[in-house]
């Protein structure tokens, strides 16, 4: 099977891999790079765990081949917290103890930054609709919707720490 | 014991320069090659355990003017092969002309999956559940391919052959999907049934087009097309043409939807609950339409 060198910039950092044509990018990123805050949960794109950004938007990391990475720009759950404070919709999932396993929670804090990127003021349909494809078997999903609707709010910019 | 969705089989990742050197290595790989685009059906289908044969992937979306949406007053729509699903759902031309296509397009799995899901992968997957397929046909949409032999025109209408079977042969590629312009004063309306209200496969769709039509003793046009209930989409063209437009009239159109379709039992619905279910929604789905041409109503 052909290998593939690649140049991709994850979470800011220029980083040169060699992948196999079959690895996906939720591979590249927990084996090769160590950034196991993406979680592998179905591998079907349905339960979105491997949720990261890719160029900017939402992806499922299980759908994308590392190799179609080269020259993009991939954003983890290990970018939120910047400079010590963390992501204000971090902040809101933790005040509204929207944790219970924690598998699901990197794909859903990613949908969520993404979501408050291009909406920061949603409505409850709003926010539904953005998490429909980040499964969650444990906490339930009303506290994850609290916990989104009041990182909204308090003005969820990103990197600013939150304002509680 | 069988892993449910284990790593990838063991292929080459091929980016072709061009549609040339693209088409000519599908043609000349026909059993061994196949092109992907988004990736969201054909990544889960290799998991899964089908298409035992692939050696090469070849990745088509990096083309030539292929991630473009363009819209002529006087020609309609034409979505580029390499175009999301969420490119869809928010360009604004498609929202003002095709607000249905918007909202079938929204209809499909999640936000995430929808950013690398593209309308005609959906369309060449050609599976029977699948949400756009409705409303690319009522809207009379026409495949533009690059075959090994050059450009050509395949239009939808005559595209489906079965489930995951379409008119396309080794070494054709879409490049893009063109609408014409819809009829002035055109309503759409789609409603889908799945196992939850969002993001699940369809275990029923109903997709309706309708609009003002001088030429028929209603003065008015339907069009209906349904998913998930035989192996290609059921059309059921010119509805609501002969009477005047009545809540019995909607009832016997949603009826004739119910007797037009021959749906299996799977894991999803028995073929008793689907055809029910066609009936409910085509009934639901017509007054929608119906009720947005006396209101202006343009879809969701």
């Amino acid at each position: 099977m052909a290998h593939h060198k690649i140049s991709v910039t994850v979470n800011g950092s220029v980083e040169s891999v060699d992948v196999p044509s079959n690895m996906t990018l939720l591979t590249m990123l927990r084996e090769k790079l160590g950034l196991t805050g993406t979680k592998n949960g179905c591998t079907a794109g349905e339960c979105g765990a491997c949720t990261v950004f890719l160029n900017g938007e939402p992806v499922n990391s299980c759908l994308v081949l590392a190799v179609e990475c080269d020259g993009a720009e991939v954003r983890t759950v290990e970018s939120l917290a910047r400079n010590g404070q963390l992501d204000p919709i971090q902040q809101s999932v933790i005040d509204h103890n929207a944790v219970q396993c924690g598998f699901c929670t990197p794909g859903v804090l990613i949908s969520a930054r993404a979501l408050l990127d291009r909406n920061p003021d949603p409505t409850e349909e709003e926010i539904r609709d953005a998490l429909v494809g980040n499964l969650c078997r444990c906490t339930g999903y009303i506290r994850i919707l609290d916990a989104v609707k009041d990182a909204a709010r308090v003005g969820a910019a990103p990197g600013t720490g939150g304002s509680r | 014991m069988r892993e449910a969705h284990p790593g990838l089989p063991d292929f080459d990742y091929v980016r072709p320069a061009d549609l040339e050197e693209a088409s000519r290595f599908l043609a000349q790989n026909p059993q061994t090659a196949r092109p992907f685009m988004g990736g969201t059906d054909t990544f889960v289908r290799l998991r899964d355990g089908f298409w035992k044969e692939t050696r090469y992937l070849v990745d088509v979306k990096n083309l030539d003017g292929r991630s473009e949406i363009t819209f002529d007053p006087q020609k309609g729509l034409t979505v580029g092969a390499a175009v999301s699903m969420n490119q869809v759902v928010a360009n604004p031309r498609v929202g003002s002309h095709y607000s249905l296509l918007a909202q079938a397009a929204h209809r499909v799995a999640s936000y995430q999956l929808r950013t690398r899901a593209t309308l005609v992968g959906n369309v060449c997957n050609a599976s029977p559940a699948g949400d756009t397929l409705g409303a690319c046909l009522l809207f009379g949409g026409v495949l533009r391919v690059h075959g090994v032999e050059g450009f050509r025109d395949e239009p939808l209408a005559s595209f489906f052959q079965g489930p995951g079977r379409t008119a396309l042969k080794p070494g054709d590629i879409v490049t893009a999907i063109r609408f014409p312009l819809p009829v002035p004063g055109s309503v759409g309306h789609y409603e889908k049934l799945g196992r939850n209200l969002l993001s699940d496969l369809a275990i029923v769709g109903v997709t309706v087009l309708g609009h003002p039509d001088s030429s028929t003793a209603s003065g008015y046009r339907f069009h209906l097309a349904l998913a998930s209930v035989g192996p290609v989409p059921v059309v059921l063209p010119d509805l609501l043409t002969q009477a005047p437009v009545t809540p019995e009239a909607l009832e016997e159109a949603a009826g004739q939807a119910m007797e037009s379709c021959h749906p299996i039992d799977d894991v999803r619905g028995s073929a008793r609950y689907r055809k029910l279910m066609v009936r409910n929604l085509s009934r639901r789905a017509l007054t929608r339409v119906w009720e947005g041409l006396q209101s202006g109503y343009r879809g969701e």
